[in-house]
């Protein structure tokens, strides 16, 4: 069942202009930083060969890449996730879902999905950009797959939260300052996080730091998983604690 | 009251039976001791002032509020245990009808279609009857914000009966709209009573008269009447004294 609520979803995001703005405004970003960071390598190239253990194009252009995206998904996310369960409520519309022979669950993951469709629209893109790079020399695959598995449980993460935060309120205006804030939240954490240690563990942007770095780090995966089930499982709890208490 | 429960009741008519629903909000109870049984072929108008519990019971009836105590059961799904079997059974009409301004009527029908659990195959064909049955069959490719009030309402309750439910619920279906609209959601209403149950809340005094069978007065978060309409025209009562009667502040 949640692949008709995903249906319905993905219908709704893509027919409004907003979705193909913003994927074509990302896309822009992106490509522009691509271009800059290979001017800047093949400038760079003949110090670089002098070192004897340089970095390679994967390290100058693309982890830079993956880096910057992670902060453009931040600044995205609570632009698309604000409408996903606060316009239902607005609209009076999620009488019809909670009436409907669908578990919230399900209701839940398919608006989650969809969501997190749109970031994968981006990743694939940018892995095309990045396997343009094939025709003047050779990648290290591994530090690829690394950042697009960051980049991918990273844009999780930040849906699930918007998804939440959407949950709990009517305005959908509402909802994406609160997206924002929290994730800003997240983002300064990472900031004192150097200072202080366990704080750094916390911080999302750290984690995404490990598989910037080709590290498949099974904290930072266990934390990113283990991040958005619990904010789906709030959400669901927000739902049906309206049926209960509401 | 209850003077019909006497008649043979055979159980298998029975379409939805609460019990002893009670809903509180902190310490004020807001329903209390609600009995209600309906049976296939009924329809059942819910009058009431504003304020007064028809929403809150209508609210538990569909699953979108969990009673402090009691229970429901809807073609014997209790709808607490077994919320997805039960409600398979059930369409409902909310007050704002739930509609997607920027779906089609198709796409929009599809989807509800779709989330009632209706096999790939059966959609199609729901989808063109009910169509036909709210008389929407030319307006299939209108986005939804483009409606008037009226086929709006028609909307809504096209998608309250797209999954051919047993127990329709309808809560003032014809706020808003002209006589003739009026009228021909009157019709409908009658022609879907034939098989189901209906339950129509509303303010609407002939609307009652010219729909129902039965009438339920809540008050206070009580059900204080409940009687057959035939029964009230043979002793010549007229409704709408009847209700002010009831209704009226400490009444009981």
């Amino acid at each position: 069942m949640a692949a008709v609520i995903f249906r319905k979803e993905l219908h709704t995001l893509f027919y409004s202009p907003l979705a193909w703005l913003l994927l074509a405004l990302i896309q822009l970003v992106l490509s522009w930083f691509f271009l800059l960071q290979l001017d800047a390598f093949l400038e760079l190239q003949p110090q670089l060969r002098q070192l004897s253990n340089s970095p390679g194009v994967t390290e100058t252009i693309i982890t830079p890449l993956f880096a910057i995206a992670v902060i453009i998904f931040l600044m995205v996310t609570p632009v698309l996730s604000m409408r996903l369960l606060a316009e239902e409520r607005r609209n009076h519309t999620l009488v019809l879902l909670i009436s409907a022979p669908i578990p919230i669950t399900d209701i839940v993951l398919g608006k989650f999905a969809a969501l997190l469709s749109f970031y994968s629209i981006t990743v694939v893109l940018m892995v095309v950009l990045s396997l343009s790079l094939l025709a003047g020399g050779k990648l290290d695959y591994g530090l690829l797959w690394s950042n697009v598995v960051g980049l991918i449980l990273i844009a999780a993460c930040f849906s699930a939260v918007g998804l939440y935060i959407s949950s709990l309120t009517a305005q959908p205006a509402l909802a994406a300052v609160g997206c924002l804030s929290v994730l800003l939240g997240l983002w300064v954490i990472d900031w004192f996080g150097d200072a202080a240690g366990p704080v750094r563990f916390l911080s999302l942007l750290q984690q995404f730091r490990q598989f910037n770095q080709g590290l498949l780090d099974t904290f930072s995966l266990s934390y990113c998983i283990l991040f958005v089930i619990t904010f789906l499982i709030l959400t669901v709890c927000r739902l049906d604690s309206e049926r209960l208490y509401g | 009251m209850h003077e019909h429960d006497e008649n043979d009741y055979n159980t298998e008519d029975v379409t939805l039976s609460a019990r002893n629903l009670c809903r509180r909000y902190g310490r004020t109870l807001i329903v209390q001791d609600i009995d209600l049984q309906l049976r296939r072929g009924e329809i059942v108008g819910l009058l009431g002032v504003n304020g007064t519990g028809k929403s809150t019971t209508l609210r538990m009836l569909t699953g979108n509020l969990a009673p402090s105590s009691g229970n429901i059961e809807i073609c014997g799904y209790d709808l607490l245990t077994q919320p997805q079997q039960a409600k398979m059974h059930l369409g409902f009409l909310p007050e704002i009808p739930p509609l997607y301004g920027d779906m089609t009527v198709d796409a929009y029908l599809l989807f509800v279609a779709r989330i009632h659990r209706l096999d790939q195959t059966e959609v199609l064909d729901a989808l063109e009857q009910v169509k036909h049955r709210c008389g929407l069959v030319e307006h299939g490719k209108y986005w939804i914000k483009t409606l008037s009030k009226g086929y709006q309402q028609r909307l809504g309750i096209a998608q309250a009966i797209i999954h051919n439910p047993d127990v329709i619920i309808l809560d003032e279906p014809t706020v808003g709209l002209d006589p003739n609209q009026m009228r021909e959601i009157r019709l409908l209403i009658r022609e879907l009573g034939k098989d189901r149950s209906v339950v129509l809340s509303t303010h609407i005094l002939p609307d009652v008269e010219m729909t129902c069978e039965r009438v339920l007065i809540m008050h206070q978060g009580r059900i204080v009447w409940d009687r057959q309409l035939t029964e009230l025209r043979r002793q010549s009562i007229d409704l709408e004294s009847v209700f002010m009667q009831l209704t009226q502040p400490q009444s009981h």
